[in-house]
């Protein structure tokens, strides 16, 4: 997939739920080293969205910040995808709600993507094809999640919840997305059946088989065909399911801890699955100068990544990122929960048979 | 089901702020008016009300806070409803959120937010609209920053609850 036309990312957005709960405070309540457990992992803490927050929200916050930024019109914008595996409705678009909300419809097409935490790459590789053949002029590629873990699993201590919003297009790009790959086969890691409340995963399965063999092979594909090597990139961004996987990835390919500074957001937030690698991305953008080369490499379960080599462009000088939330804010900030708030805001409490 | 056909009749004004402008002497009204109570003559302003839309910015002119919910809100108690005067004008009523109760003021600066307003059930329909939440002291526009850093950042502090 060669970017032969010159496409890019022309504004983005990101967003954070406000509220944070630490691992020891989870461990706590299932009698586990949840401390242990967060520094294994690399997890400090993870964000929880209000009760009055989901994947339709946070997507739409997002893309408002990236259509202030970008000073975009939302009625040049021909496509809006959302990818995510919490999408509110399990048949009605979360697009459309989002597009309804930043005043895109109605003459554009919208859908939902859905491949675990890999689905806002893929919507912007489709908008990549979109702009590039002329079909439309802005594409808009969301990555957004409000994941759960399932009470005193492993996951519990990392499922969090955020989203990206990008805004592809030919026109003023900040960054350009010199090419794109990806690296997919069928490995069941991680999965939630329908009507299932909860994902259930392979354990140490999701390790070696599936995230680092196809970020590893991915990245080295793109790199081969780019003629680069690790050195050559200013930053780095992975997958990033807790903070020990990408760092572990990035070490193994050679990249340093400097490459990988600005990208590794999921030890301040937890693992926004969807929303992980995007808002890593849009970290690095907060924080990149014209000339700058970005490596990103998604994943997926089930599995599958998506690659992007990027070179940020003269644009991003004059480009205003004081509009909105830096991602840097949502690392630092956040209010702390304890385990029973936590429990309430997510659900997690019987109700008997009140509707709330 | 009832309500489906209503709340998306308001979603004009429940996600965008849709309201309208009277073109004779600027007045701003949200629900939008079909005719201007401030012209002189009402009669000349119909049909010369434009759509307007608010930006969201304002500040809160009076508060409650809630603590015997309304349905569907108990999760959220205790809450706060403000009365918020937008820099356009119109007065809105809507739910104030990211907030401790203690720390609102009246002539607090506002921004609309995007959340969800109620679901019908686990089964029924879900309504979106706006919200109001808090800017930044530094008046960043910020869509739902937080706003204290009450969690350590640093990789080697001990994150405490």
């Amino acid at each position: 997939m060669e970017n032969g036309n010159s496409v890019g990312i022309v504004s983005y957005g990101a967003y954070v739920p406000q509220y944070r709960i630490a691992p020891g405070e989870i461990g706590r309540v299932w009698g586990a080293d949840g401390e242990a457990m967060g520094k294994s992992l690399f997890v400090l803490r993870k964000s929880v969205p209000a009760p009055d927050e989901d994947t339709i929200t946070i997507s739409t916050e997002a893309l408002r910040v990236a259509l202030a930024r970008g000073r975009i019109d939302p009625q040049d914008i021909g496509a809006i995808y959302v990818g995510s595996e919490s999408h509110p409705y399990a048949v009605k678009p979360t697009a459309t709600v989002v597009a309804q909300a930043v005043g895109a419809t109605p003459y554009l097409t919208a859908a939902d993507f859905e491949f675990a935490c890999k689905a806002g790459t893929a919507a912007i590789q489709t908008c990549m094809g979109l702009v590039a053949s002329g079909m439309i002029r802005y594409g808009v590629a969301i990555g957004s999640d409000t994941s759960q873990g399932a009470p005193g699993d492993a996951l519990e201590y990392s499922a969090s919840a955020g989203g990206a919003a990008f805004v592809i297009g030919r026109e003023g790009m900040i960054a350009r997305i010199n090419t794109t790959q990806s690296y997919t086969t069928d490995t069941p890691d991680f999965w939630r059946r329908e009507g299932q409340r909860y994902p259930s995963h392979s354990g140490r399965f999701t390790g070696e088989p599936a995230f680092f063999r196809h970020v590893g092979e991915c990245a080295r594909k793109i790199m081969e065909r780019c003629s680069t090597q690790p050195a050559d990139y200013t930053h780095v961004v992975f997958h990033q399911p807790n903070g020990k996987f990408p760092t572990r990835m990035g070490k193994a390919l050679g990249f340093s801890d400097e490459q990988m500074r600005w990208g590794l957001v999921t030890p301040y937030i937890g693992n926004t699955y969807s929303g992980a690698a995007l808002i890593g991305l849009a970290n690095v953008l907060d924080h990149a100068r014209p000339g700058d080369r970005v490596l990103v490499v998604g994943y997926g379960s089930g599995a599958g990544s998506d690659a992007f080599d990027l070179t940020v462009t003269d644009g991003i000088s004059s480009y205003d990122r004081s509009t909105g939330t830096p991602v840097q804010e949502f690392l630092e900030g956040g209010v702390p929960l304890n385990y029973s708030v936590y429990a309430k805001f997510r659900g997690k409490i019987h109700l008997g048979g009140s509707s709330a | 089901m009832g309500t489906v056909a209503r709340f998306w009749r308001e979603t004009p004004r429940r996600y965008n702020l849709g309201g309208n402008r009277c073109a004779h002497c600027g007045s701003v009204y949200f629900p939008p008016r079909s005719v201007c109570p401030t012209c002189e003559t009402h009669r000349r302003s119909l049909g010369h009300l434009e759509p307007f839309q608010l930006s969201g910015d304002g500040t809160i002119f009076s508060y409650t806070v809630v603590h015997d919910a309304a349905e569907g809100f108990e999760m959220q108690v205790p809450y706060v409803l403000a009365l918020v005067k937008t820099v356009e004008g119109p007065l809105l009523t809507g739910q104030v959120v990211d907030v401790d109760p203690r720390e609102v003021r009246i002539g607090m600066k506002v921004r609309a937010v995007f959340r969800k307003l109620r679901a019908e059930g686990a089964a029924g329909v879900i309504h979106y609209g706006y919200k109001f939440a808090r800017v930044p002291e530094e008046g960043r526009p910020a869509a739902g920053a937080p706003a204290r850093a009450a969690v350590p950042s640093r990789p080697d502090a001990p994150a405490v609850v």
